[in-house]
């Protein structure tokens, strides 16, 4: 039933002396859902079908991640950032290690950063192609599209696994570089996934964002104006949708980013289907970028000798330093004392801080909508609840 | 980006009373930041927000910061006269700062792609439900953030919605993220208490002084 639809019953049909009082009722949405990808709860209030107030619950997963970066040392909290956004560790590990060279005023050799980079894209092209298999899912395409985005995010792991020996906790950046070097044939095998890569997303946007049922259950549900995403926060591909001209890679210009061709793809409407549709444009700028840096990439060192590995204590200061995640910006506020372990340590994440408007965009929607919004805000609870 | 002092100026001047100090960075990443007043906090987020020069429209990252009781040990040359000698002596001057819970705010422009601007409030003591303003009525995004400082470090947001636990759970009472915190003794039972687990397992069974030895504690006393 749609908003409209509801609308129309309140005038009592003919022959109808009175209508239903209806009240409104409490529905606990998860945490054990299919589609809150993750243990996620939203308490929801329904008039009949439709959203009247929505509240999401947090903490599931909470570990309090930042206390315990607080009593671990500095590269002791590199493989715990890992499990942040466990889709996206690559993109973890390089905003902990940016923010940690921001405190300690540690320069990066050229070879570490085109590696960051390629890493970093080739994050990007498997955190938004499962996205977009998660999305279609949880719209009742159960499956089918889902293992086509996983058949190519495996390969991006493989590549991930000969490089660092793990899929998906990587642990690969270090303060000043990277832990270990990729061969010339790893980037031979790399250049290959980005060369084939076009062809899985001219299929998969055939298949799915043409689609007539995609197209009706994404477009105009869950509109976010421009204004209320940069008030509320909302980074990422999320932010853009909305029509908001905002990419840390080209604000901050951190890495070698300033180097390469790319165009921040913009949304017209805000709403899921630009959510949507923004992730498979970025996909086709990340394979540029990637084209552009794979054949670049310079030999040398991969990591700054003068950065000590035992007893490193970076200066007496603070930091703030953030990238540009799939999901959004992702950033680390570092306070050092001088000792081995941060005195402070804060995660700033951007599916967390996403969520803020999620009541916003479900109100006056169905409950089927819910879940269709919540999968365009990607989230991952490792992340959100820390 | 303008200077910080030409911010502050600019601030000092749009909110009359405003008393808004300027806190060095010494570490390489020069972020330094400005410490508000909490009374004038709100008009000077406000200010900043919406002045066309400024505006910094985007408040990215809101967290607290846990200072406990310090203090600063300096040491200070002075000519002394021993001996009838005129000697230069060192001398130690120890100063208190008491404890404070910290808010800081991370702003950027979206408008003029620039930033961070770091502003940052500070409690008055570390006392339970220290109050401080809450600039979420300015940005939307410290609405979580803001109930997040509030859950781990106590920190009361005056002016805020919805202030209420947001990861731990209703019942929790503690703040786990301040400094002084002490997590519960959550005891685990094992068959055979030894050492630390010993000790934690004596406090959890009433005393039998019938028994002799620990290694006797049992699942289920009576």
């Amino acid at each position: 039933m749609s908003a409209t639809g509801l609308q129309e019953l309140e005038q009592p049909p003919p022959g109808m002396s009175s209508r239903l009082e209806g009240e409104l009722l409490e529905v606990s949405m998860g945490p054990q859902h299919p589609s809150t990808h993750g243990v996620f709860r939203m308490n929801v209030a329904l008039d009949g079908e439709i959203v009247r107030k929505l509240k999401p619950v947090f903490g599931y997963l909470h570990r309090n991640h930042e206390k315990i970066g607080e009593n671990a040392s500095y590269l002791g909290s590199m493989p715990y950032t890992d499990r942040l956004d466990y889709f996206c560790s690559m993109t973890n590990n390089w905003a902990y290690a940016l923010s940690v060279e921001k405190l300690a005023g540690i320069e990066v050799p050229e070879r570490a950063e085109y590696l960051r980079i390629i890493l970093a894209e080739l994050t990007r092209l498997q955190n938004h192609a499962s996205l977009l298999g998660f999305l279609l899912s949880d719209m009742g395409a159960w499956g089918t599209p889902l293992m086509y985005a996983f058949r190519e995010r495996e390969k991006i792991l493989d590549l991930f696994e000969s490089l660092s020996g793990s899929r998906m906790m990587c642990d690969y950046m270090r303060f000043g570089g990277c832990r270990v070097d990729a061969s010339a044939e790893w980037l031979a095998r790399a250049q290959q996934i980005v060369d084939r890569f076009p062809r899985f997303l001219d299929e998969f946007e055939e298949l799915i964002l043409q689609n007539e049922i995609v197209i009706s259950r994404t477009q105009n549900v869950g509109k976010l104006s421009a204004e209320l995403a940069i008030s509320a926060g909302i980074t990422g591909p999320m932010l853009r949708a909305s029509g908001v001209n905002y990419d840390i890679r080209k604000v901050d210009r951190y890495g070698f980013y300033p180097r390469f061709k790319f165009r921040i793809p913009l949304g017209d409407h805000g709403d899921t289907y630009d959510r949507l549709m923004m992730r498979a444009l970025e996909m086709r700028e990340s394979i540029e970028i990637l084209k552009q840096a794979l054949p670049q990439i310079p030999d040398g060192p991969i990591v700054n000798p003068k950065v000590k590995v035992r007893a490193f204590r970076p200066p007496v200061g603070e930091a703030y330093g953030r990238i540009e995640a799939p999901k959004g910006e992702l950033g680390f506020y570092l306070i050092s004392d001088g000792g081995p372990n941060p005195y402070r340590y804060r995660v700033r994440p951007p599916s967390f801080i996403n969520l803020t408007i999620l009541e916003d965009l479900c109100l006056g929607h169905t409950v089927a909508d819910v879940m269709v919004i919540l999968g365009s805000v990607d989230i991952v609870m490792g992340e959100v609840d820390r | 980006m303008e200077t910080l002092e030409q911010i502050k100026n600019r601030a000092e001047l749009a909110v009359p009373g405003a008393r808004i100090e300027v806190i060095a960075n010494p570490g390489p990443s020069k972020q330094s930041s400005f410490l508000l007043d909490n009374e004038h906090a709100v008009a000077v987020a406000k200010f900043l927000r919406d002045h066309p020069v400024l505006r910094f429209d985007f408040c990215s990252n809101v967290t607290a910061v846990d200072w406990l009781d310090r203090t600063i040990k300096k040491t200070v040359k002075v000519k002394q006269v021993v001996d009838g000698i005129e000697k230069e002596v060192d001398q130690i001057t120890e100063e208190k700062i008491p404890g404070y819970l910290e808010v800081v705010y991370h702003l950027y422009s979206i408008k003029h792609k620039d930033g961070p601007l770091v502003i940052r409030m500070r409690t008055a003591n570390r006392m339970a439900g220290a109050p401080l303003p809450s600039l979420t009525p300015i940005w939307r995004s410290a609405e979580f953030q803001e109930r997040e400082a509030f859950d781990l470090y106590g920190i009361e947001f005056d002016g805020h919605p919805d202030l209420r636990r947001i990861l731990m759970w209703d019942e929790f009472t503690d703040h786990p993220m301040r400094k002084d915190y002490r997590e519960p003794d959550d005891y685990d039972w094992e068959p055979t208490p030894h050492d630390a687990v010993l000790e934690k397992a004596k406090k959890h069974y009433p005393s039998r002084p019938e028994l002799d030895g620990a290694e006797k504690i049992t699942a289920n006393p009576q």
